[in-house]
């Protein structure tokens, strides 16, 4: 004890003496050894297989049926719509036959391809301001507002805003869709429920109109996007709570693809569709032929794991596969090495 | 010109012949006032200059361009924030830094150059500041005073004009020093009046940052006296036990040679670091490719596909390799993040932090001298891990630097003690000598010799008197009123000590007497002249005056020097010889005494080119060589001392160990070279089955040989032998010879050891193994004359011992004994080489993971490019801390297992944890991972839908899906790679992936998409996203491709190839488990059977296996 004393007197130099300083922290030294790795990659191939079933055969239970209506070919029904030239309201349609019922709820949807809604450019060439309602980016200011990544759908030849702006809200999609089922060589309209088809956030807190009754009046002295046929208050005639920059078509349209072949939803068919002969009256306006890109429409339904996809099924069957087939290799290796004479 | 300064005369310094140009046509006195600024800048300058400086760093500037390109519109792909953000975090941290480190400046500066000082102005003494000292001041010190400038002392009010000074400031070195004015301006510069008049005319040398040196001529009453450095008090020094004393300002402020020696110290960089940067280059070029290639993949693109598609139309008209032009600067901003800039600040913190555990090492802590181990830079310690060559001086720092008078030989005979055995042993026959007759005899002094007592004491043997009385005289020993000895050098003050006990007491020193009491005698000697030690002439003489008047010069210094200079009728020569030799062997150090009667005349023609020799301006030492040479001559042998020096505690197993590491260990001392050969011995670097060649063998047979072969013989020649090598040169004989060859030469040697090098030599070997062998050495040394070789060498180490602080001021890493040497390397070096390594490596692999997905995604965007918050946050919160952790705290085997088997270096030696294979094996890991990361989601998201019917195929959703995979499988794999887990890195890695969480659902709230609609766009990707069981069988099956195979690889290789630390670790592991075992079983037997088959690392498990599991 006393020379413990005298060593505390004339020690302040003396580091301190903790686990921390000293690294001797506790501390879990986990090695790969065999009798972790070799049960681990069986666990995972029988657990990676047993989902692989489950989604490959949920994948298997799921119908799409996806029709292509560009009209490239001239056996298409719609090939005469895809002639530029006579583009205005041009109608076709396309018929199709369910042998057996398609189960509800049934989703619609409508494809493009190459189509590069994932250009950066493009993706952000609108103003988020605007389009949650500021009225003061409604107006032309100095050339500050609307965004300038609007360009070169910002303003108009007479430099009135255009009200959505940018290039994303201009290209929106506008071919519009009526299905209806033939009984007995009546057409009976299918009816397609379109609503709730947005992202709730988008549809609640992205996107809001301007609090101005009635709507058109908050678009007092701004222009349509060129590319529109009826201003965004217009959008849908039928129901006014429907319109502006809370349209759902708009929404599914403004929330951008990551792929350039993309499908978004169109409506949604609540009940399914019974076995029969149905016919889909396309009013063809949206031009994609220009560049290569095709435009298809496809009903599906969905399960717990979403729409139909093998790709996920197969994925986690072969990792399963390969995981097993790997933990028997490593077996055979840990062992063929530990008996050999040169282990050492 | 030469620097004149012209005492009590302020004007005749602002003469302009003295002017120098500052700036155009500005003026100024080349002498420089007392104020000193080490400070860096002023309110004004702090943000241009600091900037500057800072943007000196390649990586800031390369920030900077980014951040330029990212404001051109045209070009921008990134939100300037992204950049910006972690520049202004970067360069705002390092200018706190700056900025605190000034104002402490500042505040020194001021204190400093406000302490007051008395300078005598206009006949009468003034108190100044020391900012108003000027040069040719005449100032008034007084008992522990600060010297305010160099100062020429004058006078002073101890006797002799002598003066104390403490240096320790200055050097370290704790022992007083003395200083002398000339006997002339002391006698006749005492009062203020004569001080005020004094009109001296100095001429020296210019400023210089020689701490050692000093040169100059006084003229004064057309008179000239010599001017040396025992006339100085430098600045940082102290006075002490001087009452007053007076002195002339010579050098000011900035001329100081204090300030001079701030200079910048030499710059030493780590091989890692050197690769690194080689790799952050070879990253940038393969950016620039890879942009490149993005770029023309977009020309191609734009051309086939962007141009018709009418939706993406932005009215600006560019061509398609226009686009392809920008589009290449826009994806060096998106890919930027593979430079991994925030590289260099990581780096610089697990440094930081390695340095910090090194100086919290309690067991480097030396409790004796209450020393702890201290990292002077913080920038080697991976380099620690990689030593190749270990470059030792041996006094000191092999040995202990208690130096103790064992034995002698006087006029042939040896007064020799056999070695105590054992202390038990016949202690009776072996009882010390008696001092109690001796009232100034030190009670620690212990001899062996009884007849050499009793024939001193009789007085009868002048052969013997003499011996003593020399010793007693011929030294630069200082001595305080309480008769303790102030040496310079310990050697020194064992001899002093020793003759005091015989009976021949130093009393006293004056500028030119030195008194010694003989017997019951006080004599006082006249001190004529004083030819001091150095490392060159390896002696020191002392002209005397005897009471009866004979001049006498007594010589001490290495045997060949004085042999080299012995009369022809010296006696004694052959028997002296001989017992040098064996106090040799018995690792003894020893020094030759003699001397040499002069007569008058002689003394005076001496006399006289001494003289003119102290007062040459030019290269004055070796005038003062070449007289001092005239005089040491013709000497007469009295005989040899002899001194022990006990090895350090633990230094033949800390050797031992090092060795086995591989390390190779070259001792260089300036002993001769049968007492380096004895030590070699008994510290376990030679050993009984080496095969030792001498320096002279090898020059006459190898050399002759060599020079005739080309060079690569020379290693199958050295094959030929059978069995290890050591090598002992003396460096003598190669100073001329051809390096390459020595050094190839050495280098097959186990072991080095040179003899009879100089401080200069020294870091000669250091540097010729640096520059032909390319390895990493290590220097260690304690004092001055191994100053040379620590800065040379990559690392070096000071050991802070007897010979004051010299060597740990320039050193890198210092400690209080050489057997810390074995963990600084084998433990703290060996982790923080492996910690380095493999924080390297995954941050290069992280990085690389983490763009390349971008790179992917490019094809199937038209080649541009996105991006959003998550790149900014990447680096900074959700993959360093966990990586950052594994480079401070990771251990491998811990420090018992690599103290134990020193084979574990060897990889840091090779470099094998971190070269450029490692660098593309993280490049592929990183190229495959993020190839998993964008394809797995890709196919899952080609074609399909949520389960509620909406399509999760957005960009947004995407974005999730590919960040959550990135952050899961980067905070895995970093855990799989950590292999020491405390609670800290499981901490860190939940923390990392809950941040990321957090962080993200925050950003992707609705809350901030209502403050800032503009910059939080993510509203609501998160949570739709993760709703969807779907993508989280995604994220799982991404992670687990990206991980499984790695486990796998991992696996085999450590079961195919095993490498020494995994043999370590299973074998630890195998027993615990043996241990296990036993507690059940009980059978020892089953257990030795056990042990037959676990992998051996190496030959060092001797030790029973209760010790070896004791940890």
């Amino acid at each position: 004890m006393d020379s413990n004393y005298i060593e505390n007197q004339e020690v302040e130099n003396r580091p301190d003496n903790t686990a921390f300083t000293q690294q001797r922290l506790p501390a879990w030294q986990p090695i790969l050894s065999a009798g972790i790795v070799i049960p681990l990659f069986v666990l995972v191939g029988l657990a990676f297989i047993g989902i692989g079933v489950a989604l490959f055969v949920t994948s298997r239970n799921l119908h799409v049926l996806e029709m292509d209506y560009t009209g490239v070919e001239k056996t298409s029904p719609c090939f005469s719509c895809s002639d530029p030239i006579k583009q205005k309201n041009c109608k076709c349609s396309l018929s199709f036959e369910l042998d057996k019922l398609f189960e509800g709820p049934v989703f619609f949807y409508y494809g493009l391809t190459n189509y590069f809604q994932n250009q950066r450019a493009y993706g952000v060439s609108k103003d988020y301001n605007q389009l949650s309602g500021d009225l003061d980016y409604f107006t032309f200011f100095f050339s500050i507002v609307p965004d300038s990544t609007c360009k070169p759908y910002r303003y108009d030849v007479n430099n009135k805003p255009i009200v959505p702006c940018g290039s994303l809200a201009n290209s929106m999609f506008n071919d519009t869709f009526n299905l209806y089922q033939m009984k007995n060589g009546v057409k009976e309209e299918v009816p397609l429920d379109g609503k709730g088809i947005s992202w709730w956030t988008d549809y609640n807190i992205k996107y809001r109109n301007p609090s101005v009754n009635p709507l058109r009046n908050a678009f007092n002295g701004t222009v349509k996007p060129l590319y529109w046929s009826k201003p965004a208050y217009e959008l849908d005639p039928t129901d006014t709570a429907n319109n502006g920059f809370i349209n759902q078509d708009f929404l599914v349209w403004m929330r951008r693809s990551a792929l350039p072949n993309f499908r978004k939803l169109y409506r949604r068919i609540t009940d399914g569709l019974p076995a029969g002969n149905y016919s889909l009256e396309i009013s063809y306006n949206y031009p994609v032929i220009a560049f290569d890109g095709k435009k298809k429409v496809a009903f599906s339904n969905v399960s717990w794991m979403g729409g139909k996809n093998e790709f996920l099924g197969i994925a986690y069957l072969v990792i399963g596969s390969l995981c097993l087939v790997m933990s028997v290799v490593m077996l055979i290796i840990y062992h063929w090495r530990n008996s050999s004479p040169d282990a050492n | 010109m030469g620097w004149k300064v012209k005492a009590n005369d302020r004007a005749y310094h602002q003469l302009p012949e003295f002017q120098k140009k500052v700036f155009l046509c500005i003026k100024k006195s080349r002498y420089s006032g007392n104020a000193i600024k080490t400070y860096k800048y002023n309110a004004l300058t702090f943000i241009p200059l600091n900037l500057y400086e800072q943007f000196k760093r390649v990586a800031n500037v390369y920030f900077l361009a980014l951040l330029i390109l990212q404001i051109i519109p045209d070009i921008t792909t990134l939100p300037w924030y992204t950049t910006l953000i972690p520049l202004v975090v970067v360069l705002g941290i390092t200018a706190i830094k700056d900025l605190v480190d000034d104002l402490a400046r500042h505040r020194m500066d001021k204190e400093i150059n406000n302490r007051k000082t008395e300078v005598l102005l206009d006949g009468r003494s003034e108190h100044t500041q020391w900012r108003d000292v000027q040069v040719g001041d005449v100032v008034r010190l007084k008992k522990n005073d600060f010297i305010p400038a160099d100062i020429l002392m004058l006078s002073s009010s101890n006797p002799n004009s002598l003066c104390y000074v403490e240096t320790a400031e200055l050097d370290g070195e704790t022992n007083l020093k003395f200083k002398m004015g000339l006997r002339v301006t002391d006698e006749r510069l005492q009062g203020v009046h004569e001080l005020a008049d004094f009109d001296g005319l100095i001429e020296c040398e210019e400023p210089n940052n020689r701490l050692d040196k000093f040169i100059g001529t006084m003229l004064w009453n057309r008179e000239r006296y010599p001017l040396d450095l025992d006339n100085m008090l430098l600045r940082g020094c102290k006075i002490r036990n001087t009452d007053v004393c007076h002195g002339l300002v010579i050098f000011a402020g900035a001329d100081t040679k204090i300030m001079k020696n701030g200079g910048k110290t030499r710059f030493k960089r780590t091989k890692i670091d050197e690769l690194m940067n080689y790799m952050v280059y070879t990253i940038f070029a393969l950016l620039v490719l890879v942009a490149a290639g993005l770029a023309i993949g977009h020309t191609f693109w734009y051309d086939q596909i962007g141009a018709k598609a009418w939706y993406l139309f932005d009215g600006k008209g560019y061509s398609a390799s226009h686009r392809g032009f920008l589009s290449f600067w826009g994806y060096i901003i998106v890919l930027n993040t593979m430079v991994p800039i925030s590289l260099y600040v990581s780096v610089e913190v697990i440094r930081l932090g390695q340095s910090k555990f090194i100086n919290w090492d309690l067991q480097m802590y030396y409790a004796d001298k209450d020393t702890p181990a201290k990292a002077r830079t913080t920038t080697l310690n991976e380099q620690l891990g990689q030593i190749e060559y270990i470059f030792s001086d041996k006094t000191g720092t092999l040995t202990q630097n208690i130096m103790q008078f064992k034995k002698c030989t006087i006029a042939g005979r040896s007064y020799v003690v056999k070695q105590m055995e054992k202390a038990d042993l016949s202690a009776r026959v072996f009882q010390p000598v008696d001092w109690s007759w001796n009232r100034y005899a030190d009670k620690m002094f212990q001899f062996m010799d009884h007849s050499l007592v009793a024939t001193v004491r009789s007085g009868k043997d002048k052969d013997a008197m003499e011996f003593f009385k020399l010793l007693s005289l011929c030294h630069t020993v200082m001595v305080d009123e309480d008769m303790v000895y102030q040496a310079a050098s310990p050697d020194e003050g064992a001899l002093v000590t020793a003759a005091r006990n015989f009976g021949y007491v130093f009393l006293n020193r004056t500028q030119d007497t030195i008194t010694i009491q003989e017997g019951d005698k006080e004599n006082s000697y006249e001190m004529l002249a004083l030819l001091d030690f150095n490392s060159d002439r390896k002696r020191m003489s002392i002209i005397l005056r005897f009471p009866d008047g004979r001049i006498r010069l007594y010589c001490k210094g290495a045997d060949t020097v004085i042999y080299e200079r012995l009369s022809a009728e010296s006696k004694h020569t052959k028997s002296t010889q001989t017992a040098l030799d064996i106090f040799a062997n018995e690792t003894l150090r020893t020094l030759c005494l003699c001397y040499k009667d002069i007569s008058a005349g002689e003394y005076e023609a001496w006399e006289r080119r001494h003289k003119e020799a102290q007062v040459v301006l030019a290269d004055r030492d070796a005038a003062l060589d070449r007289v001092y040479e005239d005089i040491e001559k013709n000497l007469m042998l009295i005989g040899a001392t002899a001194i022990e020096d006990k090895l350090q505690d633990g230094v033949p197993e800390t050797i031992a160990k090092l060795a086995k590491a591989d390390i190779k260990i070259w001792v260089l001392t300036g002993d001769k070279k049968e007492t380096a050969e004895n030590i070699g011995y008994s510290c376990s670097l030679l050993t009984d089955d080496m095969q030792i060649h001498y320096g002279e063998d090898v020059k006459s047979v190898p050399l002759v040989h060599i020079q005739s072969a080309p060079p690569l013989h020379l290693v199958t020649y050295f094959f030929t032998y059978s069995g290890s090598y050591a090598l002992q040169v003396n460096l003598n004989h190669l100073t001329h010879g051809p390096c390459v060859d020595f050094v190839d030469m050495a280098c097959e040697c186990e072991a080095v050891i040179c003899c009879r090098v100089t401080p200069k030599q020294k870091a000669n070997v250091v540097s010729l193994v640096k520059k032909y062998k390319k390895a990493v050495t290590l220097s260690i040394g304690d004092g001055a004359n191994d100053v040379n070789m620590i800065k040379t060498a990559d690392i070096g180490v000071g050991i802070s011992g007897q010979e004051g602080m010299q060597a740990v001021m320039s050193s890198d890493y210092a400690f209080a004994q050489f057997r810390y040497l074995e963990r600084l390397l084998l433990v703290h070096g060996r982790w923080s080489y492996i910690r380095m390594c493999k924080f390297l490596r995954f941050f290069f692999f992280k990085n690389f993971a983490f763009t390349l997905v971008h790179f992917w995604f490019s094809f199937f965007s038209g080649y541009s490019s996105q991006v959003n918050w998550f790149i900014t946050l990447y680096n900074l919160c959700y993959s360093s801390l966990p990586v950052l952790l594994v480079g401070l705290l990771d251990q491998d085997v811990n420090d018992k297992l690599s103290l134990r088997f020193p084979k574990l270096y060897l990889p840091g030696q090779q470099g094998s944890l971190f070269n450029y294979k490692n660098f593309f094996i993280s490049l592929f890991h990183g190229i495959f991972v993020s190839l998993i990361i964008f394809f797995i989601p890709y196919g899952a998201f080609l074609q399909t839908m949520g389960q509620d019917g909406e399509a999760p195929s957005d960009y947004q959703s995407f974005a999730v899906v590919t960040a959550s995979s990135l952050i899961f499988i980067v905070n895995l794999q970093i855990s799989l790679d950590t292999s020491y887990w405390t609670f800290v890195n499981c901490f860190a890695v939940l923390g990392s992936i809950a941040i990321y969480f957090g962080i993200m659902f925050d950003i992707h709230s609705a809350g901030i998409h209502v403050i800032f609609p503009a910059y939080f766009t993510f509203t609501g990707a998160a949570s739709n996203a993760l709703r969807q069981p779907y993508l989280w069988l995604t994220i799982v099956l991404t992670v687990g491709i990206s991980l499984l195979p790695v486990i796998c690889i991992q696996f085999l290789s450590k079961t195919i190839w095993p490498s020494v630390g995994d043999q370590v670790r299973s074998r630890r592991e195998s027993t615990h488990i043996r241990r296990g075992h036993r507690r059940l079983s009980f059978s020892p037997r089953s257990s030795g059977q056990n042990e037959r088959k676990t992998p051996v690392a190496n030959g060092s498990h001797r030790q029973s296996d209760g010790t070896r599991t004791s940890s």
